[in-house]
């Protein structure tokens, strides 16, 4: 490490190519041993979960009892349940819905707390009305809400979109309607001092329009906080998806998502606890490698944190 | 300091006003009929199905009813559970006091845990201890509320027997015996609730007091020659609080909802276990009752953590 400091002080220095924001953030990232770990670790999951089932074969659908509740032996890694359904193939499917509905209700919410944030922050007179609003959603019993919500709409949906993707929908939008509100007081913040910066009293002056001082000189400075909320967003929501799953209140017990999996596996843990321990452990580590992440983004994107 | 507070007590008697309001609202405008469970009974003719309605006021207009409820909610009435018929507010009672025992225990076990590790964490910045506190609350707080219970549960229940299983509502505190029963089945829920807690507030404090170390006033204390001890903990720790206690009851809408799942895995009878059975159920006047009182919890930490961040931080209150 010594001599390649000094090299990189005494010669390379001057070769080196003119750096962006962006990849000056990818170097300060891949610094990061906590954050790198996290990205080799989400990344194998994802891969995983998307090309896992054509390899490991099955639907976790089939039906064998004389295995039932079996612990990881080799033709099951992961056990099978009290149907004898392996598990890998269901945690496999079910892994594709959760980190599904954790990344939609993100896009979901972001893009909703970005207008609502930058709205208020950009015109004044909006300011008040706004911010009153995304205070009371922040004195929301959220989690109970959310069941409430949940349990209301249900059926109603599931007739008109069919029994998966009518949950699915209901519990992406239901997760972002409840999680854009730390999102719209960030764009609000930056925007309320970025508005005041001479470069955007610049753009106003050769005669830009306040839809193009908005999108093209105020959003991407505001881009970087967002996409640290957003990647955090992503563990929180995989994480209350599975609550409510747990709570017996999320997908149905045909849509295998990791939540699912486990309530139904909760009654089982004296004799079958290694069908809660897989799909929990799965939660775990994707929740806690986002976080990582997060964290290593939010030091990388941050230009007072690089030396 | 009396206007202060009677200033924020009057802020927050609108928002809970639009809380109740909104809560109404998705309840009454929803597309489920809160009679559904009578109307799967074929035994029950539509006479008197529309007879049980209107008892139970339910042909009046949402907004009407929201006015008779609101009327009822000053008098402490909730009116009826429409499940066991009995009065809600004492379903609440019975129920209230296992939810905050159990919150309010864990807020404290999370916060004896966090306070020495978080400042030892902000003091050794960067060395190896700090890392492996760093990793080990990330991984706290990483982890689902119900992954942590199940996993106490195959622990310290199912392989150990050290623990009983779930929890025994009908256990009356009585003697010694009992007590110590009260005791042993209340650790795992504590446990879970108090780690993540722990997780969440050792971020906190280590990431206030890294703020504050670098600062003018404690280099002037140390220059002083006060005691490093004296210093990090009278002056640099008492500062870094201030944001804590507020960052603190922000986070309390999520440690209801980890009471929600810990007292439905452990089986605690709290308001918790209380709304997602009536929810299952559909049983509508508690439904509201408990969002109500969840929203009145919550309304009142964010106006305690105000009231506490004036009398911590003077500047605040005369600004």
């Amino acid at each position: 490490m010594a001599t390649q400091a000094t090299t990189a002080i005494g010669v390379q220095e001057v070769h080196r190519p003119a750096r962006s924001l962006w990849s000056d953030a990818w170097y300060t990232f891949t610094r990061d041993r906590l954050a790198m770990t996290g990205l080799f670790v989400l990344a194998f999951l994802v891969l995983a979960v998307l090309f896992g089932p054509y390899i490991w074969g099955g639907s976790g659908t089939e039906i064998d009892f004389t295995q039932s509740l079996d612990g990881p032996t080799f033709d099951h890694p992961m056990g099978t349940d009290d149907e004898g359904r392996d598990l890998l193939a269901r945690v496999l499917n079910g892994g594709r819905i959760s980190i599904a509905v954790g990344i939609t209700a993100v896009i979901l919410a972001i893009t909703l707390g970005m207008t609502i944030g930058s709205i208020a922050g950009y015109f004044g007179r909006l300011d008040n009305p706004l911010m009153r609003v995304t205070d009371l959603f922040l004195s929301l019993p959220v989690l109970p809400l959310l069941l409430v919500l949940v349990y209301l709409f249900r059926e109603t949906l599931k007739s008109i979109f069919g029994p998966e993707l009518g949950i699915f929908l209901m519990i992406v939008f239901v997760i972002a309607i409840l999680n854009w509100m730390p999102v719209a007081r960030l764009v609000r913040a930056q925007f309320l001092s970025l508005k005041q910066k001479e470069f955007v009293e610049a753009a106003r002056c050769v005669g830009d329009k306040d839809g193009r001082i908005i999108f093209k000189h105020i959003i991407p400075n505001v881009l970087s906080p967002v996409l640290v909320a957003a990647t955090i967003g992503v563990g929180g929501a995989i994480i209350t998806e599975s609550t409510l799953s747990f709570l017996g209140l999320g997908f149905p017990s045909d849509v295998p998502t990791w939540g699912r999996i486990l309530f139904d596996g909760a009654n089982f843990l004296d004799i079958a606890p290694h069908w809660v321990l897989f799909p929990g452990f799965c939660i775990f580590i994707i929740v806690l490698s986002i976080n990582f992440i997060g964290d290593g983004l939010r030091d990388a994107l941050d230009p007072r944190r690089r030396i | 300091m009396g206007r202060y507070i009677t200033r924020r007590l009057i802020i927050a008697i609108p928002t809970l006003l639009a809380i109740t309001f909104v809560v109404y609202v998705i309840l009454a405008l929803a597309p489920l009929d809160p009679l559904s469970q009578f109307g799967a009974d074929p035994r029950v003719p539509p006479e008197a199905r529309e007879a049980i309605r209107k008892s139970l006021g339910l042909d009046e207009p949402w907004y009407v009813r929201y006015v008779l409820w609101l009327g009822g909610l000053l008098r402490g009435d909730f009116g009826y559970s429409f499940m066991s018929h009995s009065p809600v507010i004492e379903l609440i009672q019975q129920r209230l006091p296992n939810t905050l025992a159990v919150v309010g225990v864990a807020y404290i076990v999370g916060l004896v845990i966090a306070l020495p590790v978080g400042m030892i964490s902000a003091v050794r910045r960067n060395s190896f201890l700090d890392h492996s506190i760093s990793t080990v609350t990330y991984a706290g707080f990483s982890v689902p509320t119900f992954f942590t219970g199940l996993v106490l549960i195959i622990v310290f229940a199912v392989k150990l027997h050290w623990l009983p299983f779930i929890y025994n509502s009908n256990l009356k505190v009585t003697d010694l015996q009992s007590l110590g029963e009260q005791l042993r089945q209340s650790i795992m829920p504590i446990t879970v609730l108090g780690l993540f807690d722990a997780a969440i507030f050792t971020r906190y404090i280590r990431s206030e007091m890294l703020e504050h170390l670098p600062l003018d006033y404690v280099r002037t204390a140390r220059s002083k020659g006060i005691n490093e001890r004296v210093v990090v903990i009278r002056h640099v720790l008492r500062n870094s609080l201030i944001p804590v206690v507020t960052l603190v009851a922000l986070g309390i809408p999520g440690v209801f909802g980890g009471a929600i799942v810990t007292e439905q895995i452990f089986h605690v009878p709290g308001i918790g276990e209380l709304l997602v059975r009536s929810i299952l159920l559909g049983d509508t006047p508690v439904v509201t009752a408990v969002l109500f009182i969840f929203a009145v919890l919550v309304v009142l930490f964010n106006l305690v953590a105000d009231v506490l961040y004036g009398v911590l931080d003077p500047r605040i209150r005369y600004s």
